[in-house]
Order: structure tokens, then C-alpha cells, then sequence
């Protein structure tokens, strides 16, 4: 694997003004995968190793894209982070605990919030504040402090004005920040999301994209996405780049994206500002490196 | 144009979900297009716009309870008449793969031309000739089991279902929601082809507008049921502030366009194409260092 280093900030500091909000930096590990291996059906027909001897550390506090092709092992590697998968070789360890040992499940769980493609299959309630606290109100608190975190989940969501809709009456974006609702009110020190935004419009897509990094910029929690969006990848602090079972490239998106000849072998597309901006430098235009969103092109443009 | 190169007409179509009760819907309301015969159509709408209601009415699902439609020629309203449209009107479901039921990849896609009536080596022929137009070998493929293959392949399956029928109008909803990005411009390559050599009509329902510009000769927007947008993606494409007012968006290089024209470049606006984004780029950067 490629492993480029994150050297300096990535990102400028919070200018959230919301009270809720508290910044903490840390170079703490949060996840640490070794020498992870998983094959599924294991002496069954049906065998295949989807996972190959996996090396990961993942940093308390990051933003964390995976990108790859279907069928690389994004999946399987992030169902390991709570446990709804255990290591077939190799181990995971989450906030300093083994996830082979049972007994460490349910604070491994709490600590890691899942959302998944598809909201509807998440939801429970048929009022929005009564699915947003059926978590909390299995974790066994004071009424008052449940209430305090639901209050605060529907905050940081921006659902605060719903409470009392049906969930089905929502939109797709609304959904899903309600799936993630109900993660958040457990008070989670990360959240792994997986296709959150495949069933989405547009609309939706870019609700859910700005509601994670908010959550993650107050340093609230880590955040791991897996996506196929390239221009979705390219707003995190990391990317890792999985193909045939295991990370192939991983490091900050510009310089992931930099090696794209590596990534059109694996039939991966740049974000559109850096696919045109590689274009252009191909007809011997002179294009600064890190051009990743359509904004940097725009100022490229203007500064000139 | 002639007047029956207009395989589907739709005059006025309202549809009203559970009408009289509490729980009333008006998920269309009076839309009134057409589409020719070999067209390739987009629509387009944020979830909950009438998308899916609208292209279930062309196969008789679902009927107006309001004004008209025709497809094919057949009064959608015309209880008797409608009963033979799914011969001739494909629709792809949402994630269709999860119909899929029988034992085996060629007895799933034998299905609907057993049901037509077909002999054993006409419907022999129609599964072979279906599976190669969506990219699968007949001879790898048919005796496994569905439930074997990997997402993809299971959705290619299905639609294979839908083509062994030939039908003359092929309705994809959402056909490559959850594909990575190289499943899903192979998929739509593959409907492009079946569309050119077969001369079928396809309807696609799409969140992704990159689809919609880069595939449809025409396309509609959907706005809470209503008919906003209707003609060619280049046309449609350039109401960005629209379009991002109905929760919809544009495809990334038509939205740089739209960006460096706010802030004052003189490009085009009509832009779809990473390649034509890059050539409109090259004339500003060319135009700057000629000044200097």
C-alpha cells in the first residue's frame, strides 16, 4: 500500500457557533485493525476471502472516506468496527478494546454507531422524537438526561423542528439524518456510515454530507464514510482506496487523487474539478497540484 | 412530426393516492407530455416528486384519476385494453433484483416469455439473446442459482427478465442506485445498445443527473407532481438556480460553468461534458496569456 502521511492541519479550525460544540485534537488512535483477514463461509460452499491481511490505524477525531470498487472489501472491513463481523485472522481493536472478546461487544457498539444505506430499514418509531430516543432509553438513564440527549441529537441535526412528524413523512435526506439521529443521542465517539447517501437525491446528498462534517469538525466524533463519491471523498481528512481485499492507497485526498494512474487501472474516477484539471495539463496548460472541488478551479481561474 | 411517432401521450393525468381520505395524496397533478417512438427519456424529480406514480401508469399499474393517457396506442383507462400493456411495456422496478425467485438464472429470465406463450426454443432463444445484450454468458450463467451472484450481476439478471419480452417501451426506475460508478455507466452502455439495435423507447427515472445529461435525447423535471422542466439536458441543464431551488442539481461541469460565470468569465453555458468543460477552460486560459 501507498501510505501518504497527513503532515500539518488539513483543515482550518471549527467556526461553528454552536455552544454544544467542543473542539479536542488528538493524535490517539481510535481503531487499530492488524493483520486483518475475513473470509465468509469459511469450509462452506460459497467460500471467499474478502478481506486480506488488513493494516489500518484510524485517528480519534478523524474524517475517514474508504473508496474502492464493489465487491474490494469496504464493507466488510467497516462491519468489523462494531462488531457485526469478527476478525477471521487478525484482530480489530476499538478505543483500546479487542472486538474477538464477547465481553466487549455492547461498549464497542455504543462507542460505534452504524447508519446504513437505506434509512427505512433503521427507523422504528412512528413519531421522530420517540425513534430518535429508542436507543437512549435502552441504555438505562435518567429521564431527564435521555431527554437532554435526544434534545441535543435532534440539534445537531437539524431536526430540532420535527419532533413530533412521522418519520415516513420525511424526505430522504431527513431520514437518513434521523437514522443518524438516533445514532448520535447514544453519544458515540464515532460513526461509520456505509452508502449513507445511495438512495438519496441530490438535495439530500449534500443535507447529510454538510450535517457530518459539523458533527465531525466540533470534534464530536470520528467519522468513517464509505462512498462512491469521489467529490464526497475528497471533503474528509483521509482517504483510503480499497481494491481486491485491502487498501491499495491511503493518505490525504490530494494526494490520493494525484495517483491517477493507479486509480483509472482500478476503473475509479477523480472528482470532476481534478479529472479537468489533469485534462488541461494534458494539453500543456500549467494547473496547480490539490485542485479538488469546483471552487479551487473557480479560484484558480479568477486568481490568474 | 407524425402524429403516431408518439408512442406515449399523456394529457391532463392526475393521480390521486387513497382520494376521499384523510391520508389523500395528490402525487400528480395535471401533467400533460409526450414521447416518440426510439426516444431515449429522462425524468427527473427529488424523492417524492410523482417520478415512480408517473411511469407506472405506462404499463397499467396504476390508472389517471384524472385525465389521459395513451401508450402504445392503448387508452391506459380502458380496463380491457390495459390488461395486454405489460407485453409491450417493460418496467424495471427499484433494486429489481429482489424479485428475482426462481431456482435458476434461466428459468427467472424465461419467466415472461413463457407466460407469453412462447415455444421451448423461441423462449430458449429470447433468454440467450437477453442475457448477451446485458453483458452475461449464457452458457456461465444459466443453470446457477440467482441467489449465488453478487448484486450486479443479480440486477442484470432481472433486466434481462424485463428484455426477453421485447417490449417496445423499456421503464427503468432507478436501475443503477447502489452500483459503484463503473456498474453503473456499464449498465446504462448496456440499455444504450439494446435501445440502438432493438429501436425500443427507453423511460429513465434517475437521481443522477450526469446520467440524465450524458444519456437522454429529452428529459422532463418532476416538482411535487407537477410537470416544471420539460426538453433537451442542455436546455434543462442551464436552469441551475432552478433546478437547485427544487432540490435537484446539475451534472459537476455544467455547475463550474455556472460558477465561473458568476464570478464574470464570459463561457458557455450549455456545458455537459467534463471534455467540453476542459476545451471552454483552454479558450479562457488561452485568452489570458495572449493579454500578457
Amino acid at each position: 500500500m501507498t501510505e501518504f502521511n497527513v503532515t500539518g492541519p488539513v483543515r482550518n479550525a471549527p467556526e461553528s457557533h454552536d455552544s454544544l460544540l467542543t473542539t479536542h485534537d488528538s493524535n490517539e488512535i481510535f481503531i487499530e485493525v492488524k493483520d486483518l483477514t475475513y473470509v465468509y463461509n469459511q469450509g462452506k460452499p460459497g467460500e471467499f476471502q474478502a478481506l486480506s491481511g488488513v493494516n489500518l490505524d484510524i485517528k480519534k477525531g478523524e474524517f475517514l472516506a474508504v473508496v474502492g470498487p464493489n465487491g474490494s472489501g469496504k464493507s466488510t472491513l467497516v462491519r468489523h468496527f462494531n462488531v457485526l463481523l469478527t476478525p477471521t485472522e487478525g484482530k480489530v481493536i476499538v478505543g483500546g478494546l479487542d472486538t474477538r472478546s464477547p465481553e466487549n461487544v455492547w461498549e464497542i457498539r455504543r462507542q460505534v454507531g452504524m447508519v446504513f444505506q437505506n434509512p427505512d430499514n433503521q427507523i422504528v418509531s412512528s413519531l421522530l422524537e420517540e425513534d430518535v430516543a429508542f436507543g437512549v432509553e435502552n441504555l438505562g438513564l435518567a429521564p431527564e438526561e435521555a431527554r437532554e440527549r435526544v434534545e441535543e441529537a435532534l440539534l445537531l441535526t437539524g431536526l430540532s423542528g420535527y419532533r413530533k412528524y412521522q418519520p415516513h413523512l420525511l424526505s430522504g435526506g431527513q431520514k437518513q439524518r434521523l437514522a443518524i439521529a438516533g445514532v448520535l443521542a447514544m453519544r458515540p465517539a464515532c460513526l461509520v456510515l456505509d452508502e449513507p447517501s445511495s438512495m438519496l437525491d441530490p438535495a439530500g446528498r449534500a443535507e447529510l454530507m454538510e450535517t457530518l462534517i459539523r458533527l465531525n469538525r466540533s470534534g464530536r466524533v470520528t467519522v468513517i464514510l464509505v462512498t462512491h463519491s469521489m467529490e464526497d471523498a475528497a471533503r474528509a481528512d483521509k482517504v483510503i482506496v480499497m481494491h481486491e481485499g485491502g487498501p491499495v492507497l491511503a493518505g490525504p485526498p490530494d494526494r490520493v487523487f494525484a495517483e491517477y494512474m493507479l486509480l483509472d487501472k482500478m476503473n475509479l474516477a477523480l472528482p470532476a474539478a481534478a479529472e479537468i484539471s489533469r485534462c488541461l495539463r494534458r494539453r500543456g496548460f500549467l494547473v496547480p497540484d490539490g485542485i479538488l472541488s469546483l471552487d479551487d478551479m473557480v479560484s484558480f481561474l479568477c486568481r490568474r | 412530426m407524425n402524429k403516431n411517432s408518439k408512442i406515449i401521450k399523456v394529457e391532463n393525468l392526475t393521480h390521486i393516492y387513497s382520494p376521499g381520505t384523510p391520508f389523500q395524496v395528490v402525487s400528480l397533478d395535471e401533467i400533460s407530455l409526450e414521447i416518440e417512438k426510439g426516444e431515449f427519456f429522462a425524468v427527473i424529480g427529488s424523492t417524492g416528486s410523482g417520478k415512480s406514480t408517473l411511469v407506472q401508469h405506462f404499463n397499467g399499474i396504476l390508472t389517471p384519476t384524472k385525465g389521459k393517457a395513451w401508450v402504445c396506442g392503448t387508452d391506459i383507462s380502458d380496463k380491457r385494453q390495459r390488461r395486454n400493456l405489460w407485453r409491450r411495456v417493460g418496467l424495471v422496478f427499484q433494486q429489481p433484483e429482489q424479485q428475482l425467485f426462481e431456482e435458476t438464472v434461466f428459468d427467472d429470465v424465461a419467466f415472461g416469455p413463457k407466460n407469453m406463450g412462447f415455444d421451448k426454443d423461441e423462449v430458449k432463444r429470447r433468454v440467450e439473446k437477453a442475457l448477451g445484450q446485458m453483458g452475461l454468458d449464457p452458457a456461465l450463467v444459466s443453470r446457477v442459482s440467482p441467489f449465488s451472484l453478487s448484486g450486479g450481476t443479480r440486477r442484470k439478471v432481472a433486466i434481462a427478465g424485463v428484455l426477453a419480452m421485447t417490449p417496445d417501451v423499456l421503464i427503468l426506475d432507478e436501475p443503477a442506485a447502489g452500483l459503484d460508478p463503473q456498474g453503473r455507466r456499464q449498465l446504462m452502455d448496456l440499455v444504450e445498445d439494446f435501445r440502438r439495435t432493438e429501436g425500443v423507447t427507453v423511460i429513465l427515472v434517475t437521481h443522477s443527473m450526469e446520467e440524465a445529461a450524458l444519456k437522454a435525447d429529452r428529459m422532463a423535471v418532476l416538482d411535487k407532481g407537477r410537470l416544471v422542466m420539460e426538453g433537451s439536458p442542455r436546455e434543462v441543464f442551464n436552469r441551475a438556480g432552478e433546478l437547485r431551488a427544487l432540490g435537484l442539481d446539475v451534472p459537476a461541469p455544467a455547475q463550474l460553468m455556472h460558477k465561473l460565470r458568476a464570478a464574470g468569465k464570459q463561457v458557455r453555458m450549455d456545458i455537459l461534458t467534463n471534455e467540453e468543460a476542459v476545451e471552454e477552460i483552454a479558450k479562457l486560459l488561452s485568452k489570458d496569456n495572449r493579454r500578457f
